[in-house]
């Protein structure tokens, strides 16, 4: 498949953003945990944006338990945006959104 | 009935005034009563002889062969007024010597005859209530029991059944006051198939009801290693033999039944037999075999028949077949042979018809003697799945997304509500990654083949791999906090987010081929 998978790091008042872009499953591992290296350092949180994610499976989900892991160690609070009721749902049913805290969209989320 | 009371008490004053004026604060004053139990054998000829005299009887005159007379003395009683109620001695009054050291005169003879001849009715109410008392307590304690055997028993039978497409399964239940030990449950199974049973623990009360409790768990433990009906009547009595208590035995009929063919397969530990009920009449489906927990190493054999749509499966318990009428006659498996056979060409409330036949066989105002268990498997009719459509991808990394895109176009007519299409579509790429990793190895080669179908109330993807033989194991939520601290890998999320998101997931394997079912219930379900 073609779709390929991004994630561009960027900041914002003390956030380090990443948008997630295209799908993301077991071969996001690397741009993801590059995105997350390169948001951090400077950041007092992240907030992980899924507007612009087209797919995410049970890999995706692994990679995102992973980073919160990693960020839980280093004292980060994560923030997600952009998800779609149905990816909100699967947030709910693995108990993530406990772990997060989920804004309705951008605009609420770097406030 | 009378109730003789073994220990008399005597109260004696045993301080006189010239004692009082010594006394310590706290000590005994005048008046002050000892209480000395004495013990009476019910045998003791005093009893007879106090039953029969007029009045009080003087001890230090009672030439007596009696040990209580012995005791009684010992114990410093001097006069004994017997009381005696409707004829019967229920009492005795002891008194020890006067105060005043002199013997008793007729007129305290009289008016302790006098006292005796009241104080013997009220003392007799008073034992009367007391026993009444002590009966009220043993029958509170005895519905206490009931209430515990009951409640085990109601929290071991299944809420609901399982109803597959044009099956009707029904189950009655009515427990004896006393609480027999039936039970029957019936659950589906991963790979669709319906296993079943009813049975029956002999004893009644809470010791049956904990038997039962512990069958019902042996056998859905046993159901879910994929074992044969025998297999599992097999594991079950060996696990019970032993922990149950001497003369306790469970008799069980264990099935296991494949809605889509009609196949039937059961074994039978010594319970009553099962009916089958034909567009002619009804057959007694044979198979015999031990009870449960009698005797370790047994095997049963097993009887497998294909039912035909239309056709029913009766098991009942025998407290249906051995209900008495009030003359004594004694309901039979004949008669419910025959109940099975006359009600073949209609359809539906066989059990409503049982029960009725039941009712009017042993009157109004029966006492139920026995647990009744009923459980029917009726084939309505042959459900037709349509195939909605049908495709084969190949085993390529990436290829869940577009069977799942494509699954998405095929249910499109379905009309799911969208929560509904997107939580499918998600189970979908999931069970296919599953199929592609690893039914085929990674082997671009092999085929992963999907089919969507609608059968009667639900809409099923069915996804299939060449990982023939292998189960999917049962599926825990995963625990996302030991995956944050590190105390578990992240990933193990497939399985639990294929459950979690359709109706229900039905696998069954050949020893090529693997299948996985999602299923959508169409018949009004909610939104998972």
């Amino acid at each position: 498949m073609t779709d390929r998978f991004n994630a561009v790091p960027r900041q914002e008042d003390g956030t380090g953003i990443i948008d997630l872009v295209g799908v993301l499953d077991g071969d996001a591992a690397v741009a993801l945990t590059e995105a997350y290296a390169a948001a951090a350092p400077d950041a007092e949180r992240i907030l992980l944006n899924f507007e612009p994610m087209t797919f995410m499976n049970s890999s995706g989900i692994a990679l995102v338990v992973e980073m919160l892991a990693r960020a839980r160690v280093e004292g980060l609070a994560v923030h997600a945006t952009g998800l779609s009721a149905h990816y909100r749902h699967i947030f709910e049913i693995t108990r993530l959104s406990d772990f997060m805290t989920i804004h309705d969209d951008m605009a609420s989320a770097v406030a | 009935m009378t109730t003789w009371t073994q220990t008399l008490r005597r109260r004696i004053s045993r301080r006189t005034a010239e004692d009082s004026a010594h006394a310590e604060p706290g000590g005994h004053q005048p008046g002050d009563a000892d209480v000395v139990p004495v013990e009476i054998d019910p045998n003791d000829p005093i009893l007879t002889y106090l039953q029969s005299v007029p009045g009080p009887v003087e001890l230090d005159t009672l030439e007596l062969d009696s040990p209580a007379v012995r005791d009684l003395r010992a114990a410093g009683v001097a006069l004994v007024v017997p009381l005696i109620s409707s004829g019967e001695l229920i009492g005795t009054l002891n008194l020890g010597p006067r105060l005043s050291e002199q013997g008793y005169s007729t007129d305290d003879r009289r008016l302790l005859d006098s006292l005796a001849a009241q104080a013997a009715p009220a003392l007799r109410v008073a034992q009367l209530v007391r026993e009444q008392e002590a009966e009220a307590r043993e029958r509170q304690k005895i519905e206490q029991e009931l209430q515990v055997a009951q409640l085990i028993q109601q929290h071991f039978l299944p809420t609901t059944l399982p109803q597959p497409p044009g099956w009707s399964i029904e189950a009655h239940y009515r427990p004896a006051r006393a609480v027999g030990g039936d039970f029957y449950d019936v659950v589906e199974r991963p790979d669709g198939r319906i296993a079943f049973a009813v049975g029956d623990v002999t004893d009644k009360g809470v010791p049956a009801a904990m038997v039962m409790a512990a069958t019902r768990s042996l056998l859905r433990s046993a159901g879910r290693e994929d074992l044969s009906p025998g297999g599992v009547l097999a594991q079950v009595n060996d696990l019970l033999h032993g922990d149950i208590p001497s003369r306790m035995f469970v008799t069980c009929l264990y099935g296991i039944l494949d809605p889509r063919t009609g196949e039937l397969r059961f074994a039978n530990a010594g319970h009553n037999l099962p009916f089958l009920q034909t567009g002619g009449g009804a057959d007694e489906l044979r198979a015999t075999g031990m009870p449960l927990g009698l005797m370790p190493g047994m095997s049963y054999v097993e009887v497998e028949h294909v039912l035909k749509p239309g056709q029913l499966l009766l098991l009942h318990s025998d407290g249906v077949t051995e209900a008495h009428a009030p003359d004594r006659e004694m309901f039979g498996t004949p008669r419910l042979h025959d109940l099975v056979a006359i009600r073949a060409d209609e359809r539906g409330g066989m059990l409503a018809s049982v029960l009725a036949e039941l009712e009017r066989f042993t009157g109004l105002g029966w006492e139920q003697e026995d647990d009744i268990t009923l459980l029917s498997l009726r084939w309505e009719s042959e459900a037709a799945a349509s195939t909605l459509a049908e495709r084969t991808f190949p085993s390529q990394p990436g290829i869940e997304r577009e069977a799942m895109a494509w699954v998405a176009e095929a249910v499109v007519a379905s009309d799911l509500e969208p929560a509904r299409a997107e939580n499918l579509k998600t189970a979908v790429a999931e069970a296919v990654m599953n199929a592609v990793e690893h039914g085929n190895g990674g082997d671009e080669t092999l085929p992963v083949e999907v089919r969507v179908e609608q059968r009667p109330d639900e809409l099923v993807v069915a996804i299939t791999d060449r990982g023939g033989g292998r189960t999917i194991p049962i599926t825990e939520t995963p625990d996302i906090d030991a995956k944050l601290r590190g105390d578990q890998t992240p990933r193990g999320w497939g399985l639990f987010l294929i459950q979690s998101l359709v109706d229900a997931v039905r696998e069954s394997s050949d020893e090529s081929r693997h299948t996985v079912e999602l299923v959508l219930h169409t018949d009004g379900g909610e939104p998972t």
